[in-house]
């Protein structure tokens, strides 16, 4: 492992923004990103959850269902080229995922890996065997007891920093907050202390603005002809160039598709921001109110300027509970009176179901192409589609209840208006998902090694 | 004019909030945008999707509002019956504002092009 000096500069590039991310433009980091750290972050809300139940029907799954495939990928080269790797794709079982990276690792030749599990973000006996309440709605958690599914603390950085100074060359977490999976190999790297605030505040704006991958090299943001995106589909992956104070270029591999921009940055540095000045981690309070975003060439821009203040006393966990079952269908109209026929076909099916008494707690009527994103606006009511599509959702308590409604848009084929088609119908399972705060000493992360 | 020719921006969501951005493409429209771009407007134009209160916070460093709407999602991500779960197409309907605002410069939005030195 080579030492720091301070005028070091640490690469770390973004593999992944979400759990189904593409994974072309991982691999092009590894081989032309010139890489000291690549982070794929993997877990949305529910993810997790989805990733629980995956594990109590089977105690050697849990981990993230593209954590096979991203490895193969990436893993012989990054292996190669002593790219070091944090990922959450542990999801529901770090260990698990572990073992996997480990069979892979003897299956692909890599000659020698050191793995590390980070677990402790399970704290579902924790938060049963608690008094609290939802943050979002104040009721009680008990009351939701028996439709619990999972529930997981955000950690923060400390336990990944472990595994990298152990030596870890992957390491895999389940829940942690996403920024921390870029601070901790900036704290490793440079050495920074857990009551640095201004570091850990800057570190966090880092992590919070590579950690959507795509969405800063141009992706969520092309707007043809006001805002234009070069070779869009070959979209690269960005890297960040981060000194020892923290300050960041954020980058590109030249050659892929894309751009980085004034723009494209400061949008993901406000993207799932709230007050700016209080940017709560698990790590630090971050402050991004006095960062300054600057061009300094073609996909170059340095961002600096991120504060911090104490961390709070708490942790924020995520609770995910069942919470019954969403029934749909759709079916599309077109030409000339398409929207009356739609508006027939909706009133017909409301009718429908208040003849045959489905049981739905919450219903939802929406016509696609008129007011199905942005309900009822003034640019709704002057439109005469051409084409439109009836969209009828609603929420149920039973599967069979839930499979009604698709099916009562699927008779208006043979019984509804004229020249209906192209139903589709669907029923899922809801986990929803709502957060309680946990005091920070209820938490215990720890970490495992594996070794080929 | 309409809010888009002056603005960009990109929303994120959490639970059953919503957070949009809007960052003007030349600073020199940041105190305009200010003065005119308030927490009532966005709601009123809103009206049709958010149910709760809405914030304003401002970065002035940056030439950008970010406004906070609450109650916007159907009672959270996780649970909502809209097509649109996340809220994502939200920020193309605020950028299509009116917004009447008397300055007099030439807006450069060619901002992938190399301004000159």
């Amino acid at each position: 492992m080579s030492t720091v000096t301070p005028s070091r500069t640490i690469r770390i590039g973004a593999g992944a923004g979400y759990s189904g991310d593409r994974i072309e433009p991982a691999v092009e980091l590894v081989e032309h990103g010139s890489l000291d750290y690549l982070v794929f972050e993997c877990l949305a809300e529910r993810t997790i959850a989805l990733a629980q139940q995956a594990r109590r029907r089977d105690a050697s799954l849990g981990y993230d269902p593209l954590l096979e495939a991203r490895w193969r990928a990436v893993l012989p080269l990054a292996a190669k080229r002593a790219v070091r790797i944090v990922t959450n794709m542990g999801a529901a079982n770090p260990v698990a995922a572990a073992r996997k990276t480990l069979e892979l690792a003897r299956e692909l030749g890599i000659d020698r890996l050191k793995i590390a599990a980070v677990t402790g973000d399970d704290v579902l006996e924790a938060v049963l065997a608690g008094h609290y309440r939802f943050e979002e709605s104040g009721e009680r958690v008990a009351a939701f007891k028996d439709r619990i599914v999972a529930a997981n603390a955000y950690l923060g950085a400390q336990p990944i920093v472990d595994a990298l100074r152990a030596g870890a060359d992957v390491v895999l977490t389940g829940r942690v907050a996403d920024p921390a999976l870029f601070l901790a190999p900036l704290i490793h790297a440079f050495g920074w202390s857990m009551d640095d605030w201004e570091r850990l505040g800057q570190g966090t704006v880092v992590g919070h603005l590579l950690e959507c991958a795509g969405q800063i090299t141009g992706g969520y943001f092309a707007d043809p002809g006001l805002k234009d995106v070069p070779n869009l589909a070959r979209l690269g992956f960005p890297v960040g160039e981060v000194r020892e104070d923290g300050t960041v270029v954020v980058t590109k591999v030249p050659h892929a598709g894309g751009c980085v921009t004034e723009a494209t940055c400061k949008e993901q540095l406000l993207y799932e921001i709230h007050d700016p000045q209080r940017y709560l981690q698990p790590d630090v309070v971050a402050d991004f109110t006095e960062v300054s975003v600057t061009r300094l060439g073609a996909d170059r821009v340095a961002v600096s300027g991120g504060r911090g203040t104490p961390r709070t006393g708490t942790l924020k966990a995520s609770v995910a509970y069942f919470d019954g079952f969403v029934g749909e269908g759709q079916i599309s109209y077109g030409g000339p009176g398409a929207l009356a026929r739609a508006r027939l076909a909706l009133d017909v099916v409301r009718e429908r179901f208040a003849m045959t008494g489905v049981a739905v707690r919450e219903l939802r009527c929406d016509l696609i192409g008129v007011d199905s994103l942005y309900g009822h606006t003034a640019a709704a009511h002057e439109t005469q589609p051409y084409e439109v599509r009836v969209r009828v959702v609603a929420r149920c308590d039973s599967f069979d209840e839930a499979s009604r409604v698709g099916n009562e848009v699927e008779t208006l084929y043979t019984n509804g208006p004229a020249a209906g088609g192209g139903v589709a119908k669907s029923v899922r399972e809801v986990i929803a998902v709502q957060s309680v705060l946990l005091p920070r000493e209820t938490v215990a992360p720890s970490v495992q090694i594996f070794e080929t | 004019m309409k809010l888009r020719e002056l603005a960009h921006g990109r929303t994120g969501d959490k639970g059953d909030t919503l957070n949009v951005s809007v960052i003007c493409f030349d600073a020199r429209v940041y105190p305009h945008l200010v003065r005119h771009l308030s927490a009532e407007r966005v709601k009123a134009h809103l009206q049709s999707i958010v149910r709760g209160p809405v914030r304003r916070y401002e970065l002035p460093r940056i030439g950008a509002l970010n406004f906070v709407l609450e109650h916007a999602l159907g009672g959270g991500v996780t649970r909502s019956l809209a097509l649109d779960a996340h809220g994502k197409s939200i920020s193309a309907a605020l950028l299509d504002m009116d917004i009447d605002i008397d300055i007099d410069i030439d807006i450069d939005i060619d901002i992938d092009i190399e301004p000159p030195a």
